[in-house]
């Protein structure tokens, strides 16, 4: 995968997290996903359509999503609540907008944000997408956003190849 | 000043509620999405209108469009991550006043609110 389309999901879920709830990100070393990786207990999900096909993953322990959900709404929320299921689609939206206007040349959609909240629960990208995960560390925790892009008219083989 | 919020994220309309009371304005309405906007407008009669973009049902670029078409003059806020330059271009040739990109800070939000208020010749009280 090409390096610049991950680039932009750094500073995107920087500039989210520090603008909304002033919450410092350190981002580590990016690394390709592997079947055996797991996600997180709180993933908010949104599908790329157009030029680039793909989905972004934000996924998050409990814990740390409890608490940056908290921040970012200046409520305690019960995980199992619609609220709290809300608020971790909000951040996942506005993290890949946000990303999503460095592809200026490019005409890309965003979904509306999904959101599954469960233990040991697997997000796949699509068949043959390479998806890099970005491990982002904050306060409240590590979370990792799983960034699994493409260009659409590039096969899937090809760009299994590539990565 | 009677403002209706329009977003499908709870979350982003709860911000932007708490960021206007500060301000001072205390008639909000909210609506989940265009649809329901155009539902609320009638009674609510909004003098401000707060709309995200990416919205189930009706989004709010339709939205911006079918309220053009039977109402000029009230001042129409975008509030979205879309923040393609060619995205702002739409919505303003569409009919919005302003244009505010998600993430913002609350002083942004103020600052976008008093000057397209400002631009549109509203009173703010």
């Amino acid at each position: 995968m090409d390096a610049s389309y991950i680039t932009p999901f750094m500073t995107s879920i920087q500039n989210v997290f520090s603008t909304m709830f002033q919450l410092p990100v350190e981002i580590g070393e990016p690394r390709l996903k592997t079947s055996s990786t797991t996600t997180h207990d709180v993933s908010g999900i949104i599908g790329v359509s157009g030029e680039m096909v793909g989905t972004i993953v934000l996924s998050m322990p409990s814990d740390a999503a409890e608490a940056i959900v908290a921040l970012f709404t200046g409520m305690q929320m019960d995980a199992d609540s619609d609220d709290f299921a809300d608020a971790v689609g909000e951040l996942i939206n506005m993290i890949s907008g946000n990303a999503k206007a460095e592809f200026q040349r490019k005409a890309v959609s965003i979904s509306c944000p999904s959101v599954v909240i469960g233990a040991g629960h697997r997000v796949a990208s699509s068949s043959g997408t390479p998806c890099v995960v970005i491990p982002c560390n904050t306060d409240c925790g590590e979370v990792v956003l799983e960034v699994a892009l493409r260009e659409a008219n590039e096969s899937a083989e090809t760009t299994t190849k590539a990565a | 000043m009677r403002i209706l919020l329009i977003d499908d994220s709870k979350t982003m309309r709860n911000i932007q509620k708490s960021v206007l009371k500060q301000l001072g304005y205390t008639e909000l309405e909210e609506a989940c999405d265009g649809q329901d906007a155009l539902s609320k407008i009638g009674a609510f009669k909004p003098e401000l209108c707060l709309v995200d973009w990416n919205m189930p049902t009706m989004d709010g670029l339709t939205f911006v469009k079918t309220f053009r078409q039977q109402d000029k003059t009230t001042p129409l806020i975008m509030v979205t991550t879309e923040a393609e330059k060619s995205r702002v271009i739409e919505a303003i040739k569409a009919g919005v006043n302003n244009y505010v990109v998600k993430p913002f800070t609350p002083d942004l939000l103020s600052e976008r609110i008093a000057e397209t208020l400002a631009k549109c010749g509203v009173s703010s009280s």
